[in-house]
C-alpha cells in the first residue's frame, strides 16, 4: 500500500527510456482500461448527475418527490399501484409508492443527493481527522502517540452501531444529514488513523526522511514534504473505500428510522417504508435496494482496483 | 506473561470505565427527562419528583456515575428506607419501561443471539475459508475471478436488503420456509432450523465475502514464502504442503478477525434480528431505543463493549499460541 519513496526523489530514480510518466499516472492508465472500472465509473457518473440535477430531471419526468398521486394507486386493493411492476408507466418511470402514489423516480433522485452528500462529507472529515491524528501519533511517538492510541482503542471498542442509533435518536431533529456526518466521522476516524500511524512510523525511519532530518529540516517540512506525499496512495484507497461504507451505513441508519426523517427521501428509508409491502409490492424495496447495492458496489470495485495498483504497481 | 496479562486487563478496565462514563454523559446531557416518560400520561409534578429521587436522577452527574459503578461491583439500592429496592452486583439497573432487571433481560435474550452468532460463524468460516483457499490455489483462473467478484458483491450488499430478498423469495414466492418465529431447538428442531437459516445466510454472506478475500491474500503470500519452497524442494506432495505448511500461517489472521467479529455479534446483530423479528439482544436494544429506555440501552452498550474488549485479549493470547513467530519476537 505504500508508495515507494521514488515518487519523492525522482532525480535519483530515473524513469525507464520511453516511459516518462510518474508511477501514479501509469497506474491510473492501467486500471482505466478495465471493463469493471469503466462500468463502475459510468454508473457512478450517472448517479452523480442524477443527484446534482435532481430538480431539473424531476421537472422533466413531471413528478416531484412529495406530491401524492392518488390516481396511480388502487384504493380497493389497499393502495397497491395500478400499473404492473409497482406502477411503472410512462408517467411514473420507476413506479409509485403504494397507498400515497408518490413518484419513486423522483424520490430516488433526491435520495441520491442525501446518500452522496453524507458519504462524501463523512469521508472528507474522517480522512482529515484520521490522517492528522495518525501522522501526529506515528511521527512524534511518546506521550502524543500514547494519548491518541488510547483514544483510538476506546472508540474502536465502542459498539458503534448501537451507540450511533442511541445518539441519533436522542438528538433533536435539526439538520439530520449534518448530524449523520458528525456521528459517522467520530466513530470512523480511528480505523484510518491506525493505518496512517503504522505507515508513518515506518516512513519516519527511512533513509530519505533521515537525510532530510540531518540536513536540518524542521518537523513541518518533514511531515508535509517527506512523509505525507508518500501516504497519498494509502489515503486515496482508504477514501475510495470509505465512501461506499458511509453510504451503506447512512442507508442502514435511515432504514432503522434514526437517519433521514420522512418526508425527505433517502434510499435506506425508502427500503424501510417498503418493508410492510414486501410481499405484495416487491418492486418498492427492490428499486432502492438495487440502486444502493450498485452504488456501493461500484465504489468498492474502484477502491479495490486502486488498492491493487498502489500495493503492487509501484514495486 | 503474567505482567503482559495484567497490563492488558488494566487497559481493558480503563477502556470500559471510559465507555461507562461516555455513555452516561451522553444520556445525562442529551436525553429528555426519563422520569416523565416512566410516569406516563396521568402524571403530577410530585410524582415525577418522587421517581427522580428514587432513580437517583436528581443527583449531579458524577454522583450518578459513581453510583452506577458501585452497582456493577457491589450492588446498589434504589430509593430509601422501607421502599428501597436492592439490586445485587453486578447491577446495571432496571428497565424504565418494564421494571425488569436489565441484566436479566440480556440473559433472557442471549440464547437467540448466541444461536444466530454461532450458526452464522460456522457457515461463514466454512464457505469463506474454503472459497479463499481454492481461489488462492487456482489464482488467476476463472474460478478465482468469479469467486472474488462474488465476494466483492457480497461485501457491497446491505444486509437488510438481502434479508428482504431472501424472505420474499424463500417464504413468499417459493414457500420453502415458514415466517421466522423463534422457537427453542428442544421444542421443534425443524422449525428452529427453518427460522434461523435465513439470519445465518444474511450474516454469513457478508462475513464469508470478507474472509474469502483475506484468506486468499494470506494464502498467496504464504505460498511465496521460503519455507514453502523448502517443503516443495523436499519433495512433499502439493496436498500435504498446503494443509500442513500453508494453511496454518494463513489462518492466524483469520482467528484474530473471527474473535472480534464474533464478539461484535454477541452485542446483537441489530439489523438482522430486527428485520426477522427475532428477540435477541440487538432487537432488545433497538426496541429500547425507540421508547428511550436508557438503562437497557446502557446495559446492551456495556455488554457489547465488554465482549469486544475481552475478545481482543483472548485473540492476542491465541495468536501467540498459533503463530510461533509472534511468540519469539515478543518475549
Amino acid at each position: 500500500m505504500t508508495a515507494s519513496p521514488n515518487t519523492q526523489v525522482g532525480e535519483f530514480g530515473q524513469p525507464a527510456p520511453g516511459e516518462s510518466f510518474s508511477p501514479g499516472v501509469r497506474a491510473f492508465r492501467k486500471i482505466i482500461r478495465k471493463p469493471s472500472v469503466i462500468l463502475s465509473l459510468a454508473f457512478l457518473a450517472l448517479i452523480v448527475l442524477l443527484a446534482i440535477f435532481a430538480p431539473l430531471v424531476t421537472r422533466l419526468s413531471g413528478w416531484d418527490p412529495f406530491t401524492y398521486d392518488e390516481a396511480a394507486v388502487d384504493p380497493s386493493s389497499g393502495g397497491l399501484p395500478l400499473a404492473p411492476l409497482g406502477g411503472i408507466s410512462a408517467e411514473h418511470w420507476l413506479g409509485v409508492e403504494p397507498q400515497n402514489g408518490r413518484d419513486i423516480f423522483a424520490r430516488i433522485a433526491y435520495g441520491a443527493r442525501v446518500s452522496l452528500l453524507v458519504g462524501i462529507c463523512a469521508t472528507a472529515i474522517t480522512m482529515l481527522l484520521g490522517v492528522v491524528m495518525g501522522l501526529l501519533a506515528g511521527f512524534f511517538g511518546g506521550i502524543v502517540d500514547a494519548v491518541i492510541s488510547r483514544l483510538m482503542d476506546f472508540l474502536m471498542a465502542f459498539p458503534a452501531l448501537i451507540f450511533m442509533i442511541a445518539i441519533l435518536s436522542a438528538l433533536p431533529q435539526g439538520n439530520r444529514p449534518a448530524l449523520l456526518v458528525i456521528v459517522l466521522s467520530i466513530f470512523s476516524w480511528p480505523a484510518t488513523a491506525r493505518v496512517i500511524r503504522a505507515q508513518t512510523m515506518s516512513l519516519a525511519n527511512r533513509e530519505f526522511v533521515e537525510a532530510a532530518r540531518t540536513s536540518g529540516a524542521g518537523w513541518a517540512p518533514l511531515v508535509f514534504r517527506e512523509v505525507l506525499p508518500n501516504l497519498s496512495g494509502t489515503i486515496i484507497v482508504m477514501a475510495t473505500l470509505a465512501i461506499p461504507n458511509f453510504i451503506a451505513t447512512e442507508a442502514g441508519l435511515s432504514f432503522l428510522g434514526v437517519g433521514i426523517t420522512p418526508p425527505n427521501p433517502s434510499w435506506g428509508q425508502m427500503i424501510a417504508s417498503a418493508v410492510p409491502w414486501y410481499s405484495s409490492d416487491p418492486m418498492f424495496f427492490a428499486i432502492p435496494g438495487i440502486l444502493l447495492f450498485l452504488t456501493v458496489f461500484a465504489f468498492t470495485v474502484l477502491g479495490d482496483n486502486l488498492q491493487k495498483i498502489f500495493s503492487g504497481g509501484f514495486e | 506473561m503474567i505482567s503482559y496479562l495484567l497490563k492488558r486487563f488494566g487497559a481493558a478496565i480503563i477502556i470500559m470505565l471510559f465507555v461507562v462514563f461516555f455513555t452516561l454523559l451522553v444520556f445525562f446531557k442529551l436525553s429528555p427527562d426519563p422520569a416523565a416518560s416512566i410516569c406516563g400520561q396521568t402524571c403530577t409534578p410530585d410524582r415525577i419528583e418522587t421517581i427522580r429521587t428514587q432513580m437517583g436522577l436528581d443527583q449531579p452527574f458524577f454522583a450518578q456515575f459513581f453510583a452506577f459503578l458501585a452497582g456493577i461491583f457491589v450492588g446498589r439500592d434504589y430509593g430509601e428506607g422501607a421502599s428501597a429496592i436492592h439490586c445485587g452486583a453486578p447491577c446495571i439497573g432496571y428497565s424504565f419501561q418494564t421494571g425488569q432487571s436489565v441484566l436479566q433481560g440480556i440473559m433472557d435474550r442471549m440464547p437467540v443471539t448466541l444461536t444466530i452468532a454461532i450458526g452464522a460463524a460456522v457457515l461463514w468460516l466454512l464457505t469463506g475459508v474454503a472459497a479463499g483457499v481454492i481461489s488462492a490455489v487456482k489464482e488467476g483462473t476463472w474460478w478465482d475471478r468469479g469467486a472474488m467478484a462474488f465476494a466483492l458483491a457480497g461485501i457491497s450488499l446491505p444486509n437488510y436488503f438481502v434479508a428482504l430478498v431472501l424472505q420474499y423469495l424463500l417464504v413468499v414466492q417459493l414457500e420453502w420456509l415458514p415466517f421466522p418465529t423463534a422457537v427453542p431447538f428442544s421444542e421443534s428442531p425443524g422449525q428452529w432450523f427453518a427460522t434461523y437459516i435465513m439470519p445465518w445466510m444474511v450474516l454469513a454472506l457478508m462475513y464469508a465475502s470478507m474472509y474469502a478475500r483475506l484468506t486468499r491474500t494470506n494464502m498467496i503470500d504464504t505460498m511465496g514464502e521460503n519455507f514453502m519452497r523448502t517443503a516443495r524442494a523436499k519433495g512433499l506432495k502439493p496436498g500435504p504442503i498446503l494443509i500442513r505448511h500453508g494453511l496454518r500461517p494463513s489462518l492466524t489472521p483469520i482467528v484474530t478477525l473471527l474473535g472480534v467479529d464474533f464478539a461484535t455479534l454477541l452485542g446483537g446483530a441489530l439489523i438482522t434480528e430486527t428485520v426477522f423479528g427475532l428477540p435477541g439482544i440487538g432487537k432488545f436494544a433497538y426496541d429500547a431505543i425507540s421508547v428511550n429506555d436508557q438503562p437497557v440501552i446502557m446495559g446492551v452498550t456495556l455488554v457489547a463493549a465488554f465482549a469486544v474488549v475481552i475478545a481482543n485479549i483472548i485473540v492476542d493470547l491465541l495468536y501467540r499460541v498459533l503463530d510461533p513467530r509472534v511468540r519469539v519476537s515478543s518475549t
